[in-house]
């Protein structure tokens, strides 16, 4: 049997460009504040903090270590780091609460891809002997993935379209939406091919932020205090594919598939999926098996902010707002790692009254 | 506080790594050096280019490498309008998944055309080799469209390539914090700033985002004495790349006045072996004409003279 685990606080900060340190303290500060008025907590409910960063982005080395900084770590916290978005520090502070040794985690990520070439920096995730010399950048290879899709017919180009302006469009009030605004299927068809056949508006805007999250136990010591309301998860899987590129069929996603089935994708009537890239939101969706039904990204997702290490724990913490606010009941989040899809993990959430 | 934003400097990360080869990516590369191109046959019969060195599916060890040609199909592509350094080419060209003649998985490589209208899915391409081969994948330069032109023939056997050198460099856009940008503004001006934590009043030099004991930003300014005691210290022996000081020299915590936390910094003018805790040392900064905002402002730190500080003045900050 799992143990109960219910997300109770999130906040975050993305932008274009971020006038800061790459340790992003300078964010986590606030960040943590809003956290302890969302929820009544302070740091001495926390019994695990975990991170996701990487110091290939913040070009210094340990940039988690004066992350903890923000944390105010005396008397000692216990602490972990992934160099993975901070979906997957979640997924190991939800693992740590399962395991009966801590009762709430906080989980935070933080990134500058502005200070390098993001899709530079992001071929040195590629297979270090054969691929990376040849410095494979996230985007060519993301086309490559969308080009396999279209000339198969998996998806059409109005389709990727569609999926562009109605993030655009949604993301409008999206206070933290960096890309966005009104915008048509055929406004999107309307740019010209950038990386062929990706257009600019099919590949998320390079983003800075931070974002954190509060996830606690039924049965923590502290949970009667909490303020606010609660979204419950149901289901947490994650499921990764070789890293080879041409191992895989790259129009489909099948670690997607297997981390919904497992996760449990029933009854779901929105989900936020972590799609940097237009094409890959229909391949998502597909692998997960979403009827049209499903409200998909209503923060406008990643299409419209895509702050490296945090974009996906951000598509746990908007499904949790839905879910809080009611305006969902059963909600689906999605977060991706890896070159073209190559990690994914599905968290579905419920509220309860 | 940021009217003026935080300062940015260029950052440069260079490192060569070196990666030893295990059978299978071996047999690739010393491929690669004769100018032939192996893949592995996986678990299904199917042959990937190049050779993984376990099979996805079964985990079984990729054991058995076959020749195949240097000319083949491209399976899908993606043209790249704006290269990056280190890629195959500097003008745009297409990045290219292509099913060499004789395998059934797609190498990823580059493929030399003018424009996104030179290129299409089937088109038949050629690899264009190195003049001279390493045992690398980029000892294939790119692929070409195959034209007439005639078939490589692959050098002798030659040594087993058991490694390989890839070259990392990195170009960071690198900022410093708003209070790391006021102290190095400070240095500028010969002061030394520091912030103090509002909850546990302890001053911080350099100032950080936030105090680490309170998780809370240092927001109150202080100047503090370009003078104070050394709490700790060592002595470098050990020659390394990139020192810039002829050892044995004394790499110490400066406690400046007015300050809880130390920070470290050169000491000279005394002799290594005299260098002690409690000592009180003095900034000795550089001609102010050569001031920027750098802590090199300062040359080195040297004694003053006066006697040391008791450690019981000093014990709580070390
Ligand atoms: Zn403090």
């Amino acid at each position: 049997m799992t143990r109960d685990v219910a997300i109770v606080g999130y906040s975050q900060r993305q932008m274009k460009e971020f006038d800061g340190s790459p340790t992003c303290v300078e964010l986590l500060v606030p960040i943590f504040q809003e956290l302890w008025g969302q929820t009544g907590w302070t740091k001495s409910d926390i019994g695990f903090w975990c991170s996701g960063s990487s110091d290939y982005l913040a070009g210094r080395a340990f940039s988690f270590v004066s992350a903890v900084d923000a944390i105010g770590a005396l008397p000692p916290v216990m602490e972990s780091h992934v160099e993975m978005d901070a979906a997957w520090a979640l997924y190991e502070s939800w693992v740590k609460i399962q395991t009966g040794l801590v009762d709430s985690a906080l989980v935070y990520g933080f990134g500058k891809s502005s200070a390098g070439a993001l899709r530079r920096v992001m071929s040195l995730q590629m297979d270090p002997y054969t691929v990376t010399p040849l410095w494979a950048d996230a985007v060519s290879v993301a086309a490559i993935q969308a080009r396999s899709g279209l000339e198969s017919g998996t998806f059409d180009e109005s389709q990727m379209a569609k999926v562009v302006a109605r993030s655009m469009s949604d993301a409008v009030s999206n206070d933290s939406a960096i890309r966005k605004g009104a915008t048509t299927a055929e406004d999107v068809l309307a740019q010209p091919l950038y990386a062929d056949p990706l257009r600019r508006w099919d590949c998320a805007p390079v983003s800075d932020g931070a974002a954190a999250m509060i996830i606690t136990a039924a049965d923590a010591p502290g949970f009667a205090k909490l303020k606010g309301p609660k979204a419950w998860i149901t289901g947490f899987e994650h499921r990764i594919e070789a890293g080879a590129l041409n191992s895989r069929d790259l129009k489909v996603s099948e670690s997607t598939k297997s981390a919904g089935a497992a996760a449990g994708v029933d009854g779901v009537d929105l989900a936020e999926l972590h799609a940097p890239f237009s094409h890959q939101e229909l391949i998502l969706k597909d692998a997960l098996g979403l009827g049209d039904d499903v409200r998909i990204n209503p923060s406008g997702g990643a299409l419209t902010a895509n702050p490296m290490f945090t974009a996906g724990l951000n598509r746990i913490g908007e499904a949790a707002r839905q879910v809080w606010a009611g305006d969902s009941q059963r909600a689906l989040a999605h977060a991706t790692s890896g070159p073209a899809l190559q990690h994914n993990l599905v968290l579905t959430m419920e509220g309860r009254s | 506080m940021t009217e003026l934003g935080t300062l940015h400097a260029p950052l440069q990360v260079e490192f060569d790594y070196t990666r030893s080869l295990g059978p299978t990516l071996s047999g690739f590369m010393t491929g690669l050096k004769r100018r032939q191109i192996f893949g592995g046959v996986l678990s299904d019969g199917s042959v990937a280019v190049p050779p993984p060195e376990y099979d996805s599916k079964t985990y079984d060890a990729i054991t058995e490498l076959v020749p195949v040609a240097d000319v083949g199909v491209i399976q899908s592509w993606a043209w790249v309008p704006e290269p990056v350094p280190g890629q195959p080419l500097d003008k745009p060209f297409a990045f290219a998944q292509i099913v060499l003649d004789g395998a059934d998985k797609p190498l990823l490589h580059a493929v030399a055309v003018a424009t996104a209208a030179d290129i299409q899915t089937g088109m038949r391409v050629r690899a264009v080799w190195a003049d001279e081969t390493v045992g690398s994948i980029t000892d294939i330069r790119w692929f070409e469209p195959e034209g007439d032109s005639p078939a490589t023939t692959p050098g002798p056997e030659g040594e087993t390539v058991e490694g390989i050198v890839s070259p990392v460099k990195l170009s960071y856009d690198y900022a410093a914090s708003p209070e790391e940008s006021k102290f190095f503004r400070g240095l500028a001006e010969g002061k030394l700033i520091g912030q103090r934590c509002p909850v546990c009043e302890k001053v911080y030099v350099p100032p950080r985002g936030a105090c680490p004991v309170d998780g809370v930003p240092t927001t109150d300014e202080v100047e503090v004495a370009d003078h104070g005691v050394i709490t700790t210290f060592c002595i470098v022996n050990v020659p390394f790349a990139g020192q810039q000081i002829p050892i044995p020299y004394v790499s110490a915590y400066v406690l400046l006045d007015g300050a809880d936390i130390a920070f470290l910094h050169l000491i000279l003018g005394i002799d290594a072996a005299d260098v002690r805790m409690g000592l009180r040392v003095k900034a000795v900064w550089k001609p102010r004409d050569e001031w920027g905002t750098t802590i090199a402002n300062i040359s080195h730190f040297e004694p003053t003279g006066e006697p040391d500080a008791d450690y019981e003045t000093y014990k709580v900050h070390l």
